[in-house]
């Protein structure tokens, strides 16, 4: 069973990935990779608030190893960055991973005190 | 700008991607569906094998985010600068499988939850060395291929013949 909910998951958080990151790139043309940025801080937030619900063990494999996992990716974001380092643009590569990182772990801590504040 | 993409999943100035949705939506989503489940279940299955107690390094998590680095390197370099590849194989393969086995979310919760259980050095080891060594990945995986794949693209070039038109001249 908890194979098909990571699959469901997944399933659905990867084609959103992709997705959102179009969407974004439509509304945004910028060399800062907004799209990914959004899907991974986006994708903390849901998993922080997941981990200190604490969710039923059937939801995290759904919504959090699942979805979240698939939603927010390390690759691409680890791609982004040796490509805007490449094309020459190093104060993009080393903004793009600083604010990937200080505004994942806000997102993640945002999520965990709501959770904790509905939870008390 | 090189012309080449910045984002592996989709890059709007690549015209072929942007144009790879109108064309065919149903089996991009379906091939990103299906290859982001193919990677979740592989980094599940890792995290089973080689779990972790509360307050130790997430291991199999960094190996799966260096590892995914290392793969999207070399995809890239041989869907972007070798290959005509079939246009399902970077969704697929790209920013399904790679994109759903990585995942930036659990390291960003797993660094955090090391903090709250009093790990706060190593929390902050594994957010550097995770950067640090996927950086390294990514980079590798890039340079070894296109040091690697420059032969073929120069068996490949007499294909084109005089007052043809190609994708990679037209560049």
């Amino acid at each position: 069973m908890t194979i098909v909910l990571i699959v469901l998951g997944a399933a659905l958080g990867a084609p959103l990935r992709y997705l959102t990151d179009r969407a974004v790139q439509a509304r945004h043309d910028s060399v800062f990779p907004w799209g990914t940025f959004t899907v991974n801080v986006s994708g903390s937030f849901v998993l922080g608030l997941l981990a200190a619900l604490p969710a039923h063990e059937g939801v995290m494999a759904f919504a959090g190893t699942g979805f979240c996992g698939a939603l927010s990716t390390y690759s691409t974001f680890g791609y982004e960055t040796l490509r805007l380092a490449e094309d020459g643009t190093r104060f993009y590569a080393v903004a793009n991973a600083a604010a990937s990182i200080v505004a994942g772990l806000g997102a993640a801590y945002c999520g965990m005190a709501i959770a904790q504040a509905v939870t008390g | 700008m090189t012309g080449r993409p910045v984002d592996p999943d989709v890059d709007l100035h690549v015209p072929r991607q942007r144009s790879e949705l109108r064309e065919g939506p149903w089996g991009v989503l379906a091939a990103i569906a299906a290859g982001g489940a193919l990677g979740a279940l592989a980094r599940h299955g890792l995290g089973s094998v080689f779990p972790h107690r509360p307050g130790e390094f997430p291991w199999a998590v960094f190996w799966v985010n260096v590892s995914g680095c290392l793969l999207i390197g070399v995809l890239m370099v041989l869907v972007t600068e070798t290959w005509t590849a079939h246009r399902l194989v970077r969704p697929f393969l790209g920013v399904g499988v790679l994109g759903g086995f990585t995942t930036f979310s659990t390291y960003v919760v797993d660094a955090q939850e090391l903090v709250n259980h009093g790990a706060p050095l190593v929390g902050l080891a594994y957010l550097a060395g995770t950067l640090a060594a996927a950086l390294a990945a990514v980079f590798t995986g890039v340079r070894v291929t296109r040091l690697l794949a420059r032969p073929r693209r120069g068996e490949a070039a007499p294909r084109i013949r005089c007052g043809e038109r190609s994708e990679a001249s037209g560049e």
